[in-house]
């Protein structure tokens, strides 16, 4: 974990990137291959997008710990194009699709030139989260006959969900032992999350089945002597020479119309989905460096190229491989290439092995993937916002699922923008106001505060506005957003605002909205959305504390300390300690503060990866300032994952003089001398004698936390006498140094 | 080019509800000014138009020492225009239109064209009434143009008259000016590096023209710099609405070709959301 810069420390970091890919190219291989399968296309049209991204992103890329490869949103789109364009014969469909792949590239890399990368502001969050459903529900409507090992079922979408009860009554008739395997995979799926051991989270999800399904087919033929039971028309199906037959696309329809639109379907969610992934992952880069989106866009759009000329699918920034790579230690482009290769390893020396998964599983891994785009908690979750909010996801979703991706953003916008008429009652607002500049920002000389002020209306219709100008403020500094000018400000913005709030807080800077008081709101959701009108009061039910609260109150009142319930959505202070580097906290609730605020107990909720290697995760957590500063450490339990880690480079501090702890304990940080002076043989036994907690220090404060759970209160007791202790302690020492 | 003194007022006025309110304003402004005041209507003369507007004339508390009024027929505009030329006025006020149903002012047709064509300085009063209203902070552009030495020694000229307590004067930059491109961290920073730089040299600009500015003219207000990088003419007036300034002063318009009055620019951004008061310093080129 050194934060050293230069060639030097990448050299250094080579061995991390060299893990992070090798665990990102265990998931890339059955998506890309699965990916591929969904839109009718060869098997290996995915892994050659991902090494065409993972090699050209990672040398011309704008970002930095970004997986480019083939995209979720884009199945649906070439699976349709492959369908139509060849007239009803796939493998023709397949090279006039490769064509328009080519050429979409090429408008990606005109994109990334013309600096369009601020074009995803256009698109109203909900709406597109509505388009980004109804693509979830494709996915999951066609992969579930599959997965159940039915591949008679055609029809578009709708069709295809109603067909859904009708493949699960009856897919023991056809496939039974492949179908079962493909369900069991997605139960799987679905559970992984909730086993919360370290070493099975080694290993992605989505490998597991895949190794599990090709263990199977080994174990009917190495041990039982029999034929493996799966049907062969169910198994991937490599070609042999790998090389040498490459496919050539067919540019003759380049003047058709069905061929442009879908020239430009591609294009269009290439982008969404490229622009959102690299939104969201710079929010999980523990550097917490800002990507260049259109050095990125102009990459991926090459890279598209490339693999279109190869045969492969296009390339877009993946979220959920980005995640991956983030959370095992992925810190520059690097970890990208090493991806690309490693799938090439995996095709040329394992191929054998490849084609011994069968289709059921992949589709499996699809149809959790569909889920997770169209999971009803989105729906619920944009209800909360606003009833409006809910009304456009599900205009949008309808109408990309009963007509095209296109028509569906397009119906999506326009409703959005009527809504926010209806909202208003003022078409005269926006009538007037649209084109006209409506923000001013200056940097007032006294405080040194970026002060901004924001007139009439800003929706996403002139959202892109207000972020040209906030982009221009370092992170690290105080900026000011004043809406008090400003009559209507809708959803979108309110979660862009939010964004900002993030990541000011991450880099240590200050990011404040002030003039939305005044502004009514349909529900107290911070993203709502916010119209001047007299303000309604709205009188909340408090919510009746738990049993775990009432105790945790109890025991405050107990030693004298204060006990708050409210749930804090921007807990300050933590972004600080390694723990948090590329994970996202959500909110902090039941806070128990010590009078002379030195000593606070509360409760975490924060997100790890992203997308469908998303897990919600909640945790108590002891936080205490310290009198003297500390050198920046991380004291862990030693483990199969830590040991892992070692390899990768992240060093460990031993002392030969007590083995029992280096053994037991993993003790890491950059100034390792000062860390020695740190870890006298008394604070070292203290550590031994005592039950083990995970244990940071930021140089001024000590984070403890205890396990991957809610602490109980006796937890909370055992963990605050700890706290105590080592404070105690460490005072101590101080005094010592000081004699 | 010095700045002339605003010593001969004139008011084009017409039978509004906002009549009274205007004269009592800009009789006021006359005497703080120490300025002779003409008063023109643009239609016919009758008795009872002349009884009234002679009432209220007699009900202002301080009237000017010198106090004139025409009555003109013809084109609205056209005839302004000649008579401010006739009788060698410096400052030409008028008053703005309050939208119906709109809280907002704009101005209508006739007070736009006099802009353009007027041959002084022009004031827009977007607000009268008959208690006075201290105008205690005045905004004025720093733009880099020969013009912006005698706005700027209008505006503590005036400060001065109405006894104001705060200057503050913005230099618009375009943001072309900064030339690079804020895509990642690197070009933030060098970005960032860059605005500092033009804000230095903006400043010692503008401190420098006010250095030019007699002393006792500077003396008891409390003037500030202000740098904001955006688009010129719609940032100082964004500005002067957040600020809740009393008064803006501005450049008059260079000359603008027949394709510039398509394309809105400075002042018509100013003009079509009267943020505050705003004079228009009209330069003279000749001394």
């Amino acid at each position: 974990m050194s934060n050293k810069t230069g060639f030097a420390a990448s050299l250094k970091s080579l061995p991390k990137n060299l893990f992070s890919g090798f665990v990102v190219s265990l998931i890339a291989l059955p998506l890309g291959l699965g990916l591929a399968i969904a839109s009718e296309a060869p098997p290996l049209a995915g892994i050659i997008a991902a090494v065409a991204g993972g090699v050209v992103v990672s040398i011309f890329g704008g970002s930095h710990v970004t997986i480019a490869g083939p995209g979720n949103g884009l199945v649906i789109v070439l699976l349709a194009a492959i369908t139509t364009l060849g007239g009803g014969n796939l493998f023709e469909g397949y090279l006039y699709t490769l064509a328009a792949i080519i050429l979409s590239g090429v408008l990606l890399f005109v994109f990334g030139i013309l600096r369009l990368g601020a074009m995803s502001e256009f698109f109203p969050a909900t709406a597109l989260q509505g388009m980004l459903a109804a693509i979830g529900i494709g996915i999951l409507a066609k992969q579930f006959h599959i997965m159940l090992g039915i591949r008679s079922v055609s029809g578009d979408t709708i069709d295809q969900l109603m067909a859904i009860p009708d493949s699960f009554l009856n897919f023991l008739a056809f496939h039974p032992f492949s179908g079962l395997i493909g369900f069991l995979s997605l139960v799987f799926l679905f559970l992984y999350s909730k086993i919360r051991n370290p070493y099975f989270h080694l290993i992605p999800a989505p490998m597991w089945v895949v190794v599990v399904s090709i263990g199977i087919g080994y174990y009917y033929n190495l041990v039982l002597k029999q034929a493996t039971p799966i049907d062969p028309e169910l198994l991937i199906k490599i070609p042999d020479q790998l090389f040498t037959n490459l496919p050539r696309p067919n540019f003759n329809k380049w003047y058709d119309l069905d061929f442009l639109g879908v020239v430009l379907s591609i294009t269009l969610v290439a982008i969404i989905e490229s622009l959102l992934s690299i939104k969201a992952v710079d929010k999980l880069d523990p550097k917490k460096r800002r990507s260049n989106v259109n050095k990125d866009l102009r990459a991926l759009g090459l890279a598209s190229i490339v693999s279109g000329f190869l045969g492969g699918l296009n390339v877009v920034t993946v979220i959920a491989r980005s995640s991956v790579n983030v959370n095992n230690g992925g810190t520059n482009r690097s970890a990208n290439f090493f991806h690309a290769a490693f799938l090439v390893l995996f095709v040329v020396f394992l191929g054998d092995q490849i084609q011994r998964i069968p289709l059921t599983v992949l589709a499996a891994i699809l149809v959790f993937t569909g889920y997770r785009l169209a999971t009803p908690e989105n729906l619920l979750r944009v209800y909360k916002i606003g009833p409006e909010q809910a009304l456009i996801f599900v205009v949008t979703l309808a109408s990309t699922l009963f007509t095209s991706l296109i028509t569906g953003i397009v119906i999506g916008i326009v409703f959005t923008f009527i809504v926010h008429l209806f909202l208003s009652k003022n078409i005269i607002l926006f009538s007037l106001n649209i084109f006209k500049p409506n923000v001013l920002m200056y940097l007032e000389e006294q405080s040194g505060n970026y002060y901004v002020s924001v007139k009439n209306f800003c929706t996403f219709l002139n959202f892109y506005k207000l972020k040209a100008k906030l982009d221009q403020v370092p992170e690290t500094e105080h900026a000011i957003v004043d809406f008090s000018l400003c009559d209507f400000v809708d959803h979108t913005v309110m979660e862009g605002i939010h964004d900002y709030q993030r990541s000011f807080s991450r880099k240590g800077g200050n990011f404040e909205t002030i003039g939305l008081d005044i502004h009514a709101a349909e529900t107290q959701h911070p993203f709502a959305v916010r119209k001047t009108l007299p303000i309604n009061v709205l009188l909340g039910l408090q919510n009746a504390l738990s049993n775990r609260q009432k105790s945790l109150e109890g025991f405050a009142n107990q030693i004298g300390w204060e006990y708050n319930p409210e749930l804090n959505n921007n807990p300050e202070g933590l972004d600080t300690f390694l723990f948090f580097e590329s994970k996202v906290i959500n909110y902090r609730i039941n806070s128990l503060l010590k009078p002379d605020k030195t000593f606070s107990v509360f409760d975490l909720s924060f997100s790890e990866g992203a997308f469908i290697t998303k897990e919600d995760l909640k945790a108590t957590f002891l936080f205490f300032k310290v009198n003297q500063p500390l050198p920046v450490f991380v004291l862990d339990k030693e483990d199969l994952k830590t040991t892992l880690y070692q390899w990768a480079g992240f060093d460990d501090i031993n002392f030969t003089k007590y083995p029992d702890f280096s053994k037991r304990f993993h003790l890491s940080g950059n100034d390792s001398k000062a860390i020695r002076k740190l870890f006298t043989p008394e604070l070292i036994y203290f550590f031994e004698s005592h039950p083990f907690f995970h244990i940071e220090s930021n140089g001024r404060a000590l984070l403890i936390k205890g396990k991957d759970r809610l602490s109980s209160l006796q937890e909370v007791k055992m963990m605050l006498s700890f706290a105590e202790d080592l404070h105690l302690l460490l005072s101590h020492r101080g005094k010592k140094v000081q004699e | 080019m010095a700045f002339k003194a605003f010593k001969k007022l004139l008011f084009g006025f017409a039978f509004s509800p906002s009549l009274k309110a205007n004269v009592f304003e800009v009789t006021r402004l006359a005497s703080f000014l120490d300025a002779s005041l003409v008063f023109v209507h643009i239609g016919s003369k009758t008795d009872e138009k002349e009884q009234q507007f002679q009432n209220i004339l007699e009900e202002c508390p301080d009237i000017p020492p010198n106090v004139e009024l025409f009555w003109r027929q013809g084109k609205p505009v056209d005839s302004l225009v000649n008579i401010c030329k006739e009788l060698d006025i410096d400052l030409l006020l008028l008053g703005a239109l309050k939208r119906e149903k709109m809280v907002k002012f704009y101005l209508g047709s006739i007070a736009r064209q006099l802009t353009r064509k007027a041959p002084c300085s022009v004031l827009l009063m977007l607000n009268p009434s008959i208690d006075r209203h201290p105008c205690k902070h005045i905004v004025v552009n720093g733009f880099d143009s020969p013009q912006t030495k005698e706005t700027i020694e209008a505006a503590f000229e005036v400060g001065q008259a109405l006894k104001s307590e705060k200057l503050t004067l913005v230099e618009e930059v375009s943001e072309s000016r900064v030339a690079v491109a804020v895509s990642d961290d690197r070009s933030l920073r060098k970005a960032t590096l860059r605005k500092e730089k033009i804000n230095r040299e903006e400043k010692l600009r503008v401190v420098d023209i006010v250095k030019k500015i007699p002393d006792q003219k500077v003396q008891g207000l409390n003037w500030t710099t202000q740098s904001i990088f955006g688009r010129r003419g719609y940032s100082i007036g964004h500005y002067a609405r957040v600020v809740r300034a009393d008064l803006l002063v501005m450049n008059a318009q260079e000359e603008s070709s027949f394709l510039q009055r398509f394309f809105p620019k400075d002042l018509e951004h100013i003009l079509a959301e009267l943020p505050t008061d705003v004079l228009i310093v009209q330069s003279h080129k000749d001394e």
